[in-house]
């Protein structure tokens, strides 16, 4: 039997932890023994991580899922029957399933609509800045920046109410929290789906110019369905790009030069978004795949019905893959990272974060071109107990 | 350089029209990968090879 474990702690905020990066300097698939004794695999390499990715034989349905770690969340989620996932939800399906909903969806996220969007993403910013500069410092930057944007954008655009947000940004909280107690999880989940079938139905009577409305009136998907694909997308669209911001204004803020960089160049910004994702990569616990028959990844043979996790910030360090890995460096081209994934299951939603990004990091760094943290950067909170990783609170001052 | 494109493989991640959007683009209904040149001019070879690595699902290939 394997003994080996995920690690979790981080010695350095920002780094992967060091067991991590000392496996990766030994190889690139490692046995390791999950949460329910499951003995599966531990990938720390970048090239066989996009080979499980990419590979039609993984699967990414729940119920082929061991849990990593012991958490009331992670075991919740291998378990879909409990959880009552809904029906639309297809981060979590295979082909042909994933596809049918993916193909709905694609059009709506293309580079070129992304670019339409961009306007308004520099309006709502503007906005938060002012409200940011209203209140005066020092302010949390999680509550002031990094969480509004994201969230009004992803409320806008899919056609949900922004002021109906306290109770399904609470939920989501309660479900990427690793802490949570399993009752409290399928509460919340059962909330946030409630939330949105409400939302589908006063839709089906007033149709807005949404993407919600948009995908009813295609007559394609039933309420159920369109339940599910409401919550992956408001889910996702709140969460991981408020983190990347958050997360990314820590990096920055103790990272001097670089925020220079950031702010005074407007030809470094694409390159350091790029940078930031891959560097700080918030998706610190996965992604996960369970082999559907035998496969061969880098001269390892994965055995039907074995779980692979992905050590997505080991990954992004890959040597490997990119010269000077361990550096924070926003002028280098850090276009391959993983940090959206790889394969069929690839971020729909990655150009809007990026738009999101490009966007936001500048505005705030010109806005208040003194801006610090009002505490050490040992007092700031980081989300090591959370599905995505972040700063719980970012104090700063200007 | 020639280039294929698989639009039923593609899943729309858009990658390769925001590398070279000069030779890619995104249909307006589907988001599925369009050509707008399959023999890209010598000066955007590199960058085309670059959109294949970054393609995140196998659809686009050149020879
Ligand atoms: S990068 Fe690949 S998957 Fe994405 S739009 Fe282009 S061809 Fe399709």
């Amino acid at each position: 039997m394997s003994e080996l474990t995920l690690p979790t702690a981080r010695q350095r905020p920002l780094d992967p932890p060091d067991e991590v990066t000392a496996l990766r300097q030994q190889g690139t698939i490692h046995r390791m023994t999950y949460a329910d004794g499951h003995q599966g695999w531990l990938v720390t390499g970048h090239a066989a991580a996009r080979a499980v990715l990419a590979s039609p034989y993984f699967s990414n349905r729940p119920e082929h899922m061991h849990p990593p770690i012991p958490s009331a969340r992670m075991e919740l989620a291998t378990q879909p029957e409990k959880l009552r996932v809904p029906p639309g939800f297809f981060l979590r399906m295979d082909p042909p399933d994933h596809t049918r909903f993916r193909r709905l969806l694609t059009g709506q996220f293309t580079v070129r609509r992304m670019k339409m969007l961009e306007p308004r993403i520099e309006e709502i910013t503007g906005a938060c800045l002012d409200a940011m500069e209203a209140a005066g410092p020092p302010v949390d930057l999680v509550q002031e920046f990094a969480l509004p944007i994201p969230s009004l954008v992803i409320c806008e655009l899919l056609g949900v109410p922004y002021g109906e947000r306290a109770q399904f940004q609470a939920d989501t909280k309660v479900l990427a929290s690793l802490e949570s107690k399993a009752d409290d999880a399928i509460a919340a989940l059962g909330s946030i789906s409630a939330y949105l079938y409400g939302l589908v139905q006063r839709k089906r009577k007033e149709p807005g110019d949404d993407l919600l409305s948009g995908l009813i009136e295609s007559g394609e998907l039933s309420d159920e369905d369109l339940t599910g694909v409401g919550v992956l997308l408001l889910i996702a669209g709140h969460e991981t790009t408020a983190n990347m911001l958050g997360l990314g204004t820590y990096a920055l803020l103790t990272n001097p030069d670089q925020l220079a960089a950031m702010r005074d160049d407007p030809s470094v910004v694409d390159n350091g978004v790029e940078e930031l994702l891959r560097h700080l990569t918030i998706i610190h616990l996965g992604p996960m795949r369970s082999a559907l028959e035998d496969v061969e990844i880098e001269g390892v043979t994965i055995k039907a019905g074995e779980t692979v996790s992905i050590h997505l910030p080991a990954v992004n360090r890959d040597p490997a893959r990119f010269d000077d890995a361990e550096r924070l460096d926003v002028t280098r081209p850090a276009g391959g990272h993983l940090t959206f994934g790889h394969g069929i299951h690839q971020c729909l939603g990655q150009q809007l974060a990026r738009a999101e990004m490009r966007i936001a990091y500048p505005a705030l760094l010109r806005r208040f071109p003194g801006l610090r943290l009002a505490v050490t950067p040992e007092e700031v909170p980081m989300r090591s107990d959370m599905s995505i990783y972040g700063v719980h609170r970012l104090p700063v001052t200007w | 350089m020639e280039i294929k494109a698989d639009t039923t493989v593609c899943i729309g991640a858009g990658m390769c029209a925001l590398t070279v959007p000069k030779v890619f683009d995104q249909s307006e209904d589907e988001g599925t990968v369009v050509l707008l040149q399959d023999e890209p001019p010598q000066e955007l070879e590199e960058a085309v090879r670059r959109a294949v690595t970054l393609c995140p699902s196998g659809a686009i290939s050149v020879s």
